[in-house]
């Protein structure tokens, strides 16, 4: 099967997941859209690496799962925090930084 | 002996530290302490004195270096004093007169409970005017210059609480700093000129100067003359400063401070005889003032600023020898002199009348007072015949010499000139006489409550202003004050008579003034007779003025001479128009200009930078989408550009 | 390697501001006690500097080199001149009498105010101030000084908007504001002076090639250091931008009455008395010994802008309602005397410019300090609010009155000495200058007695009729720089001749000797 095809999976999974990072409120659902880019790159990491022949792609492939694991880990935390003090998971109650 | 020359300064000035920073423990002897000093200087000057007259006359000079004052590449000041026969003249005479007038003060001012200070002043202002005097350098002359300024603001505004009293020490120190940016500049000048200011080398080497240069220097020098000494157009602080303690308008502004300007004149004669327009300027200078502080004299009802007037007058006299040349520097002098010991006495006898009189100054309510002040009566008639120059008295023989030497400067200026001395003997006079008229003969007025004047809301309403009331009852005042008034009435009669005959001062001044004779067009007794002439037509005017009619206690409306001679010629109004109004504007546009201009420059920058933050700030909404939209969208251009780039 | 004197003397203050800062705010006064007594260790250390000092010696003593940052050829570089010590002896001398005075003023307010003043940080500012301005006397590496005369502005931010004058009109609230606009204003202006500096100092780098003052100042005097003469001359305006808004010069004089109307007296009298100091300081060594040719190009203008400054702040002060503010623009005034001096480019000009920031701050030291134990009784800025204080506080009124006749520049004070220096100096080469400049002794005396009269003659007011005479900390204070401005306008000759020589120097720099006088010049 042609390689290429899983680079427009990639994409296509990235492009869901931006979408969803933009116009959902739901900070869960906004963590979960995250976790689909992370993946989606993650996909096309591991296709290059196959496409070219070497192990540079999957090797950062384990990087971003840690990374994303870490993220978890932090933005869980801070949603759960966020939740508890304001009775809401949406990101646009949450405008602190607002001048 | 030269080394005493510095104890003459150092007895004073240490008078003054002690009083002043003494604190009211010296309060129970400080006056004495005062005058101790005062007289330890006038002893010493003395011993100076006995020891320059045994010398020969030209080799009386002697200096006294101290130490090396401003030392700057090329620029060297020392405080070096020199001691010769115009020097030690002033010397004698501001401590003789400053002893007396401490010596009064102690009975006048002892009701003051700052008594303690006034003559921890009084022997700051002798320092300073020592300093003045037996500077070797102009540089220190200024010194002593701004110090008798500075003891003369503290003494004039003496009395704070009363608003006047402090406005007129502010004026009086005004007026005079623009007369030391003359000096200043005068200094300058020399540097440039000379590169020195050191009375011998400048004096010395005026002839290897340009005549535009010394002219300017002289007429610097008289500017700041005209400050010191009152004279036109810087005369107008004299009257105010009369708002002082009457033994400081002795001292300082009749006896010795005021005079500074004709001793900086004499002083630099060589300068001024190389400079004859400038000596043309200060004749002209002295002649006006000599009939402005006349006219002024005979109009005023308060008792010290018709003697103020008289001694702008006086002065105009000195500064009119003095511009003479060699002809008239020493005569000057003489007159400096003479007319500090009667007019000295003149203020004290004032002085003694307030005293006596609940300080009550205005002269319509005097009146008959010869009966009750037997003592004051006598002395102050003496030192009114000196003054307008009675055959005999002193001032007889120092006016009469100074309208000779007018007449002999040869020429229209020699005929302009005498004449208008001639007529300022006339003046002096009349409102001497007025004076004494009003005050010791004539209904005792005083008896009679004072009523408001509706008439003249501008003449001084004296005694509602101090709250006094009651009837005065005059009476003589004690031995400390009536002494000092005797020991100068002595003077007023007898010093021009030893002065003037023989030539005796003229001889002791030459070989520092240098002197010659001008050819007069009218014979000296001719003088003489129209001078007594004209003496006799003044006390005759006023006679009949104010002797042969009732004084009215409320003065009346007068004819419009007489209005502005009462409001000094007009002059100060001219000064509140012009500087003070004006002043008050440029300053306050000048603040609005900072304000606006200025600081609007950087603050409108700063808010137009504010403005458009503010802007931009609207970009930060703190929605995290809203950001992560901004993020993609300028992922998506760059992405777009990379492969634009590319593709071409 | 012998005693590291002047960094030791610098370091003692910096040392000294640390720990004054850690000092616990329970012993409030402790940290009072520790700051008087460094400076007072300092004033010390700088005595031992003015002996070790050798006027006649060479141009820079006590010199230290040590390699820096050698990538940039940075180099740690100290060494003094005359001017530098007398000036370095000034600042040592006035923080003392600063730290005294201002014993109280850092003291937390009455309860029921939110504000937190930490005591201690209040003399920690103060010393580090100390030391930053004594080490940019001393520097003479050129990026090290911009160093310091930069990081200066970061204690003085805190201490004009941390530490306001609890005298205000407008109570608390605008008296914070305003605090707080002062500070920024002052910060901007001397950032913004000192950034156009940052690019000059590049700027000098690349055509130099080292930050060392006297290497570029040997390089240029024996030619082989040539500069472009616009070169030279964008460089000197960049240097010159940043003094003349520390100093200040009309027209970048604004920041200065803000500055020092809302901050206490004592900081006022750190910032005009010491720390505007470093600006005249620094265009003497740094303008005329790295650019001769183009500050004798830029002299008219800037001798112009120095008697616009002289007048106008006399003007200005003529005109001012509030005692603080009339101070400041008096000293607008007088640093246009100083200014003008430097610029005359004659050798009395030179030291009479130099014994003219030691008097000037002497006397500003003594006159704001008055003013501000005056304010502190009152609890009022406004000279309005005043009136008959010399029958009530004698002693205060005396020495306010001594404090304002050395700020008109009486002759037997300190300042009439330099200030006639000036005018002698700047009259011999530009005689219309000269003359213009002399009016602002009237003008002088106009402000000053303006104020006397207003505050201290007249009726008795009755909110002044219960002001307390000067305390004896109060007296500490003031009675020692009255002795002074006494001693320097008797006998100014120690400081005279500590000075001459290095202005020789100078003189020689610039390529100029004095005019001679018509007579020796007709011979």
């Amino acid at each position: 099967m042609n390689p290429v095809n899983y680079l427009y999976l990639a994409a296509l999974l990235f492009t869901i997941g931006a979408t969803g990072v933009l116009i959902r409120r739901n900070a869960i659902v906004l963590f979960m859209c995250i976790e689909l880019m992370l993946n989606a790159c993650n996909l096309a990491f591991v296709t290059f690496s196959r496409m070219h022949g070497n192990l540079d792609g999957q090797i950062i492939a384990f990087f971003t799962m840690v990374v994303a694991a870490a993220e978890v880990v932090v933005g869980l935390a801070i949603i759960v925090s966020l939740f508890r003090s304001r009775h809401s998971a949406s990101v646009d109650d949450a405008s602190l930084m607002k001048l | 002996m030269e080394n005493l020359i510095a104890l003459l300064i150092a007895a004073p000035l240490l008078g003054a530290a002690v009083l002043l920073c003494g604190g009211r423990r010296l309060d129970a002897v400080g006056h004495w302490i005062g005058t101790v000093l005062a007289a330890a200087s006038f002893v010493i000057g003395v011993l100076l004195f006995a020891d320059m007259l045994g010398k020969a006359a030209d080799h009386r000079a002697v200096t006294q270096h101290l130490f090396s004052w401003i030392p700057v590449a090329g620029f060297q000041a020392d405080v070096t004093f020199r001691l010769d026969q115009l020097s030690m003249t002033f010397v004698l005479l501001i401590t003789g007169v400053g002893s007396l007038i401490h010596l009064y003060s102690v009975g006048y001012m002892e009701h003051d409970e700052r008594r303690r200070r006034f003559f921890g002043y009084l022997n700051l202002f002798l320092a300073a005017m020592l300093l003045l005097v037996l500077a070797d350098n102009y540089l220190l002359l200024y010194v002593g210059w701004e110090g008798v300024g500075l003891a003369s603001y503290l003494l004039i505004g003496f009395w704070q609480h009363k608003p006047s009293a402090a406005t007129a020490a502010k004026k009086a120190f005004l007026v005079n700093r623009v007369g030391d940016v003359g000096l200043s500049i005068a200094i300058m000048l020399m540097f440039t000129t000379f590169g020195t200011f050191a009375f011998t080398p400048v004096l010395g080497a005026v002839d290897g100067a340009s005549e535009g240069k010394l002219t300017a220097i002289a007429l610097m020098l008289l500017l700041a003359a005209c400050g010191k000494s009152a004279q036109v157009p810087l005369q107008s602080w004299l009257g105010d400063a009369m708002e002082g303690p009457t033994p400081v308008s002795a001292l300082i502004h009749a006896a010795t401070m005021v005079t500074a300007g004709v001793y900086l004149i004499v002083r630099s004669g060589a300068l001024f005889d190389a400079a004859p327009d400038a000596q043309l300027v200060v004749t002209v200078v002295g002649a006006v003032t000599l009939l402005f502080g006349a006219i002024v004299g005979c109009a005023k009802d308060d008792i010290k600023k018709a003697l103020a007037g008289s001694t702008m007058s006086q002065i105009g006299y000195m500064v009119l020898a003095a511009g003479l040349g060699p002809i008239g520097y020493a005569f000057a002098i003489m007159h400096l002199v003479t007319h500090g010991f009667f007019k000295a006495g003149l203020f004290l006898g004032a002085g003694s009348v307030m005293h006596g009189m609940n300080d009550e100054v205005d002269m319509r309510r005097y009146g008959g007072l010869r009966k009750y002040m037997p003592v004051t009566f006598v002395t102050f008639g003496l030192g009114y015949l000196a003054i307008i120059g009675f055959p005999g008295l002193s001032g007889f023989f120092s006016k009469d010499k100074i309208i000779e030497a007018a007449f002999a400067k040869g020429g229209t200026e020699g005929w302009i000139l005498g004449g208008a001395a001639l007529l300022g003997a006339a003046l002096t006079a009349y409102y001497m006489t007025r004076v004494m008229l009003m005050t010791f003969f004539g209904e005792e007025r005083w008896r009679a409550r004072p009523t408001a004047s509706p008439a003249e809301p501008d003449v001084e309403p004296a005694a509602e202003e101090r709250g006094t009331h009651a009837e005065p009852h005059p009476h003589e005042s004690p031995w400390i004050m009536t002494i000092p008034m005797i020991v100068l009435a002595f003077g007023s009669v007898f010093a021009g008579a030893f002065f003037g005959v023989g030539n005796r001062f003229l001889h002791w001044l030459e070989p520092v003034t240098g002197h010659e004779e001008g050819n007069s067009p009218v014979s000296a007794a001719t003088v003489t007779a129209a001078t007594l002439v004209l003496l006799l037509v003044g006390v005759g005017i006023a006679y009949l003025q104010y002797g042969r009619r009732p004084v009215p206690a409320v003065a009346p409306r007068g004819s419009l001479l007489t209005r502005a001679a009462r409001r000094d010629l007009l002059q100060d109004d001219f000064n509140h128009v012009v500087l003070v109004r004006g002043g008050e504007h440029l300053t306050r546009s000048l603040v609005y200009v900072d304000h606006t201009l200025v600081d609007g420059v950087v603050n409108g920058s700063a808010a137009s930078m504010g403005g458009l933050s503010g802007r931009l700030r609207r970009l930060q909404n703190g929605y995290a989408r809203s950001y992560a939209v901004s993020m993609f969208g300028g992922a998506a251009v760059l992405i777009a550009l990379t492969l634009l780039m590319r593709a071409v | 390697m012998s005693f590291p004197l002047l960094t030791v003397t610098a370091a003692l203050p910096a040392v000294g501001a640390v720990a004054t800062a850690a000092v616990p705010a329970a012993r409030r006064t402790a940290a009072k006690w520790l700051a008087l007594a460094v400076s007072l260790a300092t004033l010390g250390l700088a005595v031992a500097v003015l002996v070790r000092f050798d006027p006649d010696g060479d141009r820079y003593q006590l010199t230290e080199s040590h390699s820096w940052i050698s990538d940039f050829g940075v180099r740690y570089e100290l060494g003094v001149d005359g001017i530098g010590v007398a000036l370095l002896a000034l600042t040592a001398l006035l923080i003392p009498f600063i730290v005294l005075a201002g014993w109280h003023d850092a003291d937390p307010l009455e309860t029921g105010s939110s504000r937190w003043r930490p005591t201690q940080g209040f003399f920690a500012l103060i010393l580090a101030v100390e030391a930053m301005v004594i080490l940019s006397f001393e520097a003479t590496d050129v990026f090290l000084f911009y160093i310091f005369f930069e990081a200066m502005l970061i204690p003085l931010y805190f201490l004009i908007g941390g530490f306001g004058d609890r005298a205000h009109q407008g109570g608390e609230e605008t008296a914070s504001t305003q605090r707080s606009y002062a500070a920024v204003k002052f910060l901007l202006y001397n950032l913004a002076g000192g950034l156009i500096m940052l690019a000059a100092v590049i700027g000098l780098y690349t055509v130099a090639g080292n930050f060392s003052l006297q290497e570029i100042a040997q390089a240029r005097a024996d030619g082989s250091l040539h500069m472009a003469t616009s070169t030279e001359r964008w460089l000197f305006l960049g240097f010159f931008f940043a003094f003349a808004v520390k100093a200040p010069l009309w027209p970048l004089h604004t920041w200065l009455p803000n500055a020092m109307g809302e901050s206490t007296a004592p900081v006022a009298v750190l910032i005009t008395a010491v720390v505007d100091k470093v600006g005249t300081f620094a265009m003497l060594r740094f303008c005329l010994q790295l650019f001769p040719e183009a500050s004798k190009w830029a002299t008219p203008v800037i001798l112009v802008l120095a008697v616009i400054s002289i007048l106008y702040g006399a003007l200005l002060a003529v005109g001012q309602r509030d005692i603080k503010r009339l101070i400041a623009y008096a000293s607008i005034s007088h640093f246009g005397f100083i200014i003008m001096g430097i610029f005359a480019m004659t050798s009395q000009g030179q030291s009479g410019a130099t014994l003219y920031m030691v008097n000037h701050g002497i006397s500003t030291a003594a006159l704001l300090l008055v003013a501000g134990f005056l304010i502190s009784r009152r609890g009022s800025r406004l000279i309005a609010d005043y009136g008959g204080v010399q029958k009530v506080a004698p002693v205060l009124a005396g020495t306010f009155l001594v404090g304002g006749l050395a700020t008109l520049s009486l002759p037997g004070l300190a300042p009439f000495v330099s200030e006639f220096l000036v005018l002698v100096g700047t009259f011999t080469r530009h005689p219309v200058i000269g003359i213009v400049a002399t009016v602002g002794i009237v003008l002088a005396a106009l402000y000053t007695l303006v104020l006397y009269q207003r505050t201290m003659t007249g009726p008795v007011k009755a909110e002044v009729a219960t002001m307390p005479d000067l305390r004896v900390r109060e007296l500490v204070v003031v009675a020692p720089l009255i002795a002074l401005l006494l001693f320097l306008g008797v006998y100014p000759k120690p400081v005279a001749d500590l000075v001459n020589p290095a202005v020789e120097h100078t003189m020689s720099d610039v390529h100029k000797t004095d005019p001679k006088p018509d007579v020796e010049a007709a011979r």
